[in-house]
């Protein structure tokens, strides 16, 4: 079995460094010189040639490509070309603020997607099931900045002013010092994935309900709940779990729209921010870090899948 | 007699009436009951509702169905007699498992493939309180495993299911169903898809278990001489109604009811055969040479040659495993990694189709296993028949036409089927198109890959009747792959026996069932049940 992760872990080192080269051509293919766009039109031309220099812009292209390679791997995300400071200090809080939303959303959403998923594949064709599954369209099919608008309009203006709309923590502060801020963010996330965890928990459960073996444990008098959480749940696991991952994975993207919705200082802004002023140092940091969450996000589900069959199990150990 | 039996049954089920959701019934009223100790064969073809008068019987009803009269009462070991449907949800799980049985027909799929089997049985003994400690649970998952005939060691005990053969895995489910002492075993074709050396095992543990136990069991089946080797009374089902019971004797020697007689007559017997036509010659239609095909280490064939002249019916012979169906594939050109020859007429075959020449292809022509699902579920039967025309011949469309609709006749599927999906046949009616669609361009070798396994009895019969006319006609020359050594006389000149992916013996039928020269025949005609 360990033979098995330590392939995949390896494929996973492998696609990470192929999005190395793909984040660093990207960021070379941008249209316009960085030094230019950071010191506006009114730049002298020797202020320009300093700024290049400073920036390495005239080295080979393999040399900055190994330069940053070597800063990354060592944990050196580089200057940040706007705020001259390092891009580590610039993302350090950043990151700790995203995490707190994606892990909060990922949580509460895998909680509830399974439990609702299970529980209408058990009352298959019953009127709470239809509705479980008509809601779940619906929501499926609104995108995140207007879930978030909607929440918006729903708990933070004249209908029911409970929530702060935006984030209102100073910088420097922690964001979960008040919690209330956080609440429109994670629902949002939340309810954007829910939904895909949802309907693929029914039909997978639904095909374990109807497989042999579960009839089997009901007709050895099997109590239904041990019939449920034994026979059924782990062989409904393994699948979900991908769809679970692709979710999750997605969240690290989605977070970018909905930070920006309620002005909430993660890498999702950052990200915005450094865009705007042709900050590539951070650009690359943050595409590398939303990437690298993908690939983690991934091998986390192929392990699942791997130890929740047995079969897989053997084959590696074999 | 039925007083008698009514006073002493551990199982009774009478006028039970199943209807679907929407009305339709399934059964229509079926009265059955079983003394302890006796074994009762339900027999009938798919369809006929026997697995849902089998699960009734646990108060047990699947998706989409729901009784709708009728009592099924069960009599405990230790108590008065239940009224199985008459209960709650929770008391009559509490009798599943203890008091009431059940086989499942493929433990494949009805053994849960992510549990170690100790675990499985044990766990029907922890759900009914079997015993008062763990240590006496775990002496009788050890005990029970004996009774089976399986190694009773916590090694054993430690697999999965997917470490266990077809065999060993149905006789853990049947472990399972006896671990609680049961009164009453409901067994759904426990046998189906087991090799016969594996299925005599079965057939004498079942046997065993309940006459020692005194069990009252209610075998599910629709092979005939599978009841004569186990059950003391048949009960033969259509559609939904119980047609004939009796003894196994009067019923197999004397059926009363017609439709019993019909069941009784398509059974393909060793010892009887039907006329069949000589072959018309002595050239050599096809030949194979030295064939081998290995996957990495394993071997599948082993350095095969076989002949098979025009006209004649060759009936490759093995168990699942033994290869023949690779050799099959190999012949047709599906499956071209493989040393050795393949020739036609003289001539060398290409190892792939894709090298084959039109009329090569033509001459060489396969039909499945499954007409379930080697047609092509978005064409017309007259479509799918005229595929290899359209691929294969220069024919214009209007002799094409005219084409498939002989060969529809010739397999007698009427001209209104024609234009029919598949979905809208029965299956003996799709083996038919799948036949026809391997005649339509008047092959010279017809490789048969258990063709009438997915088929009921009564369905078998016609299409092997079919396949030995088609052949007297044509002069085709014919491989009829299959694990059924029964079906022999009734279509093949000769037999050729394949074991481990090698041939151990070759011969005319009546030659080698009369005299089998290798040990693996004799114990493969020694464990073919007879009626």
């Amino acid at each position: 079995m360990s033979r098995l992760i330590v392939r995949r872990l390896l494929v996973s080192l492998a696609v990470l460094w192929l999005v190395t080269l793909l984040v660093f051509v990207a960021t070379l293919l941008l249209p316009g010189d960085p030094a230019r766009a950071i010191l506006g039109q009114q730049a002298t031309p020797e202020r320009i040639a300093a700024l290049r220099a400073q920036l390495d812009i005239d080295a080979p292209v393999w040399e900055r490509y190994l330069n940053w390679l070597g800063g990354v791997v060592t944990g050196d995300l580089g200057t940040s070309t706007a705020t001259q400071g390092p891009v580590n200090d610039l993302l350090g809080d950043r990151i700790g603020a995203s995490l707190v939303l994606l892990v909060a959303a990922a949580v509460l959403s895998t909680l509830v997607g399974l439990a609702l998923g299970t529980w209408t594949a058990m009352r298959r064709g019953r009127a709470a099931d239809h509705t479980v599954s008509g809601i779940s369209l619906v929501i499926a099919a609104l995108p995140e900045f207007v879930i978030g608008v909607a929440l918006i309009v729903l708990l933070s203006t004249t209908v029911f002013p409970l929530l702060p709309s935006v984030t209102l923590a100073p910088p420097g502060e922690p964001v979960w010092s008040q919690p209330s801020q956080l609440v429109l963010p994670v629902l949002t996330l939340t309810l954007v994935v829910t939904p895909y965890i949802t309907r693929m928990m029914r039909a997978t459960m639904s095909e374990v309900l109807d497989s042999g073996y579960v009839e089997m444990a009901r007709l050895k008098g099997i109590p239904e709940k041990t019939v449920l959480l034994r026979h059924a749940l782990p062989h409904a696991i393994g699948p979900v779990a991908q769809v679970i991952a692709l979710q999750l994975a997605w969240l690290a993207g989605g977070v970018v729209v909905v930070e920006f919705l309620f002005r909430y200082p993660g890498v999702g802004q950052a990200l915005i921010d450094a865009v705007n002023s042709r900050d590539v140092e951070v650009v690359q940091a943050i595409t590398l870090l939303i990437a690298a969450v993908y690939i983690v996000v991934n091998l986390l589900a192929d392990i699942v899948g791997i130890l929740t069959s047995p079969k897989l199990r053997a084959e590696v150990t074999r | 007699m039925t007083a008698h039996v009514a006073v002493a049954s551990a199982l009774e089920v009478s006028e039970l009436r199943v209807n679907t959701l929407t009305g339709s019934p399934v059964l229509k009223g079926v009265s059955y009951a079983i003394a302890p100790g006796e074994v009762l064969a339900l027999v009938g073809e798919s369809g006929s509702g026997k697995t849902t008068a089998g699960l009734a019987a646990l108060g047990h009803f699947r998706r989409g169905l729901a009784p709708a009269g009728g009592t099924v009462t069960a009599r405990p070991r230790d108590g008065e007699p239940v009224d199985v449907l008459g209960l709650g949800e929770r008391e009559r799980r509490t009798l599943r498992g203890h008091t009431l049985a059940y086989v499942p027909q493929d433990p494949a799929l009805s053994l849960n493939p992510a549990l170690r089997i100790g675990r499985q049985i044990g766990e029907v003994l922890e759900a009914h309180g079997y015993g008062t400690s763990d240590e006496e649970r775990a002496a009788r998952v050890a005990e029970v495993l004996g009774e089976v005939g399986l190694p009773a060691d916590e090694a054993y005990q430690r697999r999965y299911p997917h470490q266990l053969s077809g065999g060993q895995q149905q006789r853990v489910g049947i472990a399972m169903a006896f671990a609680c002492r049961p009164s009453v075993v409901v067994l759904d074709e426990p046998t189906t898809g087991l090799d016969v050396t594996t299925q005599t095992l079965v057939l004498r543990t079942v046997a065993a278990l309940t006459a020692e136990h005194g069990v009252a069991a209610l075998y599910i089946t629709h092979d005939l001489a599978v009841v004569a080797a186990i059950a003391d009374r048949v009960a033969v089902m259509r559609g939904g109604e119980i047609v004939e019971c009796g003894t196994t004797g009067e019923v197999l020697r004397r059926p009363a009811h017609a439709y019993t007689r019909e069941l009784v007559d398509a059974v393909p017997d060793l010892d009887r055969g039907g006329d069949l036509p000589a072959p018309d010659g002595d050239t050599q239609t096809l030949r194979v040479k030295d064939l081998s095909v290995s996957y990495g280490e394993h071997e599948v064939l082993r350095d095969v040659s076989l002949t098979v002249h025009s006209g004649e019916c060759l009936l490759l012979l093995g168990e699942s495993g033994s290869g023949k169906t690779t050799l099959s594939r190999c012949v047709a050109g599906l499956n071209e990694h493989h040393t050795g020859t393949v020739e036609l007429d003289g001539a060398a075959l290409a190892p792939a189709t894709r090298r084959r020449s039109a009329e090569e292809l033509r001459a060489v022509q396969y039909v499945f296993q499954s007409p379930y699902s080697s047609l092509n579920p978005r064409r017309t039967i007259a479509q799918s028949v005229e595929v290899p025309l359209e691929m294969l011949t220069e024919l214009p469309k209007a002799a094409r036409r005219e084409r498939v609709a002989e060969t529809l006749d010739r397999v007698r599927l009427s001209r209104e089927l024609a234009g029919r999906l598949p979905d809208q046949l029965s299956g003996g009616e799709r083996q038919r198109a799948a036949i026809a669609r391997a005649l339509v361009t008047t092959p010279k070798v017809l490789l048969c890959d258990e063709v009438t396994s997915a088929l009921d009895v009564s369905v078998q019969a016609t299409i092997i009747d079919l396949l030995c006319e088609l052949r007297a006609e044509l002069g085709t020359a014919m491989v009829f792959v299959t694990h059924n050594i029964a079906l022999a006389r009734h279509v093949a000149d000769r037999i050729a026996v394949l074991r481990g992916g090698e041939i151990v013996e070759v011969g005319p039928v009546d030659e080698v069932l009369s005299d089998p020269r290798h040990e693996y025949t004799r114990r493969l005609l020694a464990n073919t049940p007879r009626m």
